[in-house]
């Protein structure tokens, strides 16, 4: 599969590291009432869809950002792919 | 029909005119007291001691393609019980028992080779570990033997154990480890069943449940719909899929797993044989084709198939460990759709509906498990209580920190 890198173009996903779902970017807040059951949800569960899924890879053996790739896990198609910064801010998170 | 060495001597003599079809190939009924989901070695198995050791009737195996297209039918066929902690190891030896009499049980061959597993190690602190393992092996009832470096080259002596970065310092050794045919598995679980009553339904791909009041009534089917009392989900990869038609999300993520054959080689390996400084293992086949995998490609997938920079991993480890194989052409090569849990245990439990059950999260170990799955999931399926080798399988042990990590990795399901 080849990334499509927002700063260094098209690279190889052998120089990536996989994490997993998106949704990890959604740390939950640790003071809220129901913060247990948040994090073990964060932790341990995922929707694992087949389709379309928006995913974390860390470019390991590149410049080292965090990436938000959509990907296809039927197909392998890569549909879009974008900092994970710039979807945290997007998002309103702070870094 | 049994089979026997006296039938194939009646049959060869009478132009085999009598062997006639495994199964029957049967129409759904309205209604079940036990409907199975999925025909893989699992789900098979189970319907089989449902019938035969619960004596339950009334029971269907649904499956959406073909038995034993799935799982079952693409492993590297590895059987064992080397495992090291309490929640596992009882079960497994459960499961390496009931191998042992398959195929008397089933009244069919299995091709049930108990040639041995030496998990190879490089390092005085995999020496250390190995030991551990070993003697937690032996405590739960199961045979274990720590060969050295001599002993090792004895039965392995193309070995490579002078390797600078990995030396081979000897080994763990279950004797009564082995292989067995997959398929066989499957047809003989199946025809077992189908003798004892049960309907095993293909083409059959079920896309919804029926529930009521918080209990469920049957399921939704591409034939129709199929009334059933209880429901057990065995459906290996398509898990979160199957689990999802109840609203419930799992601990679960589906990832590819690749295996590789070679060309037919003379009898060259007498056992099974793993890669300790990375994740590699061998057989060969009767057939005489080396029969071998490693890791996961590690992204989230349901394409069985798998990528490139995974078969270019898994030939380095195979050359660092056996340079002669750099000699022999790879055959073929394919990938099944692994249910990697958060903790690398699977799961066999209730859910919160009543009457759905679920058995799942088996990562790359379940096809040496499928005998125990199957008897411990018809247990709990008509009784409501776990078995007693199955207790720790449970599918809230993340809320209540009960988790079992095999290799202590965490929550990070391409690690197990
Ligand atoms: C390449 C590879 C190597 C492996 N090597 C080993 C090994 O050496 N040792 C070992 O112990 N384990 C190994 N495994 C793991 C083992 O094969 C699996 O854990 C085990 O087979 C899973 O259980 P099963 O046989 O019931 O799964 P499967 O055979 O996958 O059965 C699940 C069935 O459910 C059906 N299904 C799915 N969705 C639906 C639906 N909606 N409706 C109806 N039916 C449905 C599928 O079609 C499938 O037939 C390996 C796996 C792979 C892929």
């Amino acid at each position: 599969m080849i990334i499509n890198h927002p700063l260094l173009g098209p690279r190889d996903s052998s120089e990536f590291v996989y994490l997993g779902d998106a949704s990890l970017l959604n740390r939950p807040d640790w003071q809220a009432d129901d913060a247990l059951e948040q994090f073990i949800d964060y932790g341990h569960t995922r929707d694992n869809p087949a389709g379309l899924h928006r995913e974390l890879w860390y470019h390991e053996q590149g410049d080292r950002s965090w990436l938000v790739v959509t990907r296809n896990t039927v197909t392998h198609e890569i549909t879009s792919v974008e900092l994970a910064r710039d979807v945290a801010r997007t998002e309103g998170r702070f870094e | 029909m049994r089979y026997s060495g006296f039938r194939v001597i009646k049959e060869a003599l009478t132009g085999h005119r009598g062997w006639g079809p495994a199964w029957r190939d049967p129409e759904p009924k309205a209604e079940y007291d036990y409907v199975i989901i999925g025909g893989g070695g699992h789900g098979l198995a189970t319907a089989y001691y449902l019938a035969k050791e619960y004596k339950q009737s009334r029971i269907a195996v649904l499956e959406k393609g073909w038995i034993g297209g799935g799982n079952v039918g693409r492993n590297t066929t590895i059987v064992r019980s080397n495992y090291l902690l309490d929640g596992n190891e009882p079960f497994y030896e459960f499961s390496l028992k009931l191998w042992e009499g398959l195929e008397q049980e089933l009244n069919y061959n299995a091709m049930m080779s108990q040639r041995g597993i030496i998990n190879l190690m490089h390092s005085d602190a995999q020496r250390d570990a190995y030991i551990r393992r070993g003697n937690a092996m032996i405590l739960n009832g199961a045979d274990a033997q720590l060969l050295d470096q001599k002993q090792v080259l004895e039965k392995y002596p193309f070995l490579n154990v002078k390797n600078a970065r990995f030396p081979v310092m000897g080994g763990l050794l279950q004797a009564r480890a082995g292989t067995a045919r997959h398929d066989a598995v499957a047809w003989g679980y199946a025809r077992a069943a189908d003798q004892c009553g049960v309907d095993i339904i293909q083409n059959c791909e079920v896309t919804g449940f029926k529930i009521e009041g918080g209990k469920i009534r049957g399921v939704e089917t591409s034939r129709g719909f199929i009334g059933a009392k209880k429901v057990g989900s065995c459906v290996a990869g398509s898990s979160s899929k199957v689990m999802a038609f109840a609203g419930m999300r799992l601990p679960i993520e589906s990832h590819v797993l690749q295996a590789f054959v070679s060309e037919g080689l003379k009898p060259v390996l007498p056992g099974v044989i793993t890669f300790g400084a990375g994740h590699f293992y061998c057989s060969q086949s009767d057939k005489g084709g080396l029969v071998f995998g490693g890791n996961i490609d590690g992204y989230n997938t349901y394409a069985s198939r798998g990528n490139l920079p995974m078969v270019e991993d898994v030939m380095e480890e195979a050359i660092a460990m056996f340079p002669m194989l750099g000699r022999a052409r790879l055959l073929r090569s394919w990938g099944g759709i692994m249910d990697m849990s958060m903790d690398g245990t699977p799961i066999i439990d209730k859910t919160h509906i009543d009457g759905l059950y679920f058995n799942g999260g088996w990562c790359y170990g379940g096809f040496k498990a499928t005998p125990a799955s199957g008897m411990v999931y018809a247990h709990l399926l008509a009784t409501d209580a776990p078995h007693d080798t199955a207790t720790a399988f449970k599918l809230d042990r993340f809320h209540t920190g009960h988790m079992i990590d095999e290799k202590g990795v965490g929550n990070q399901p391409n690690l197990h």
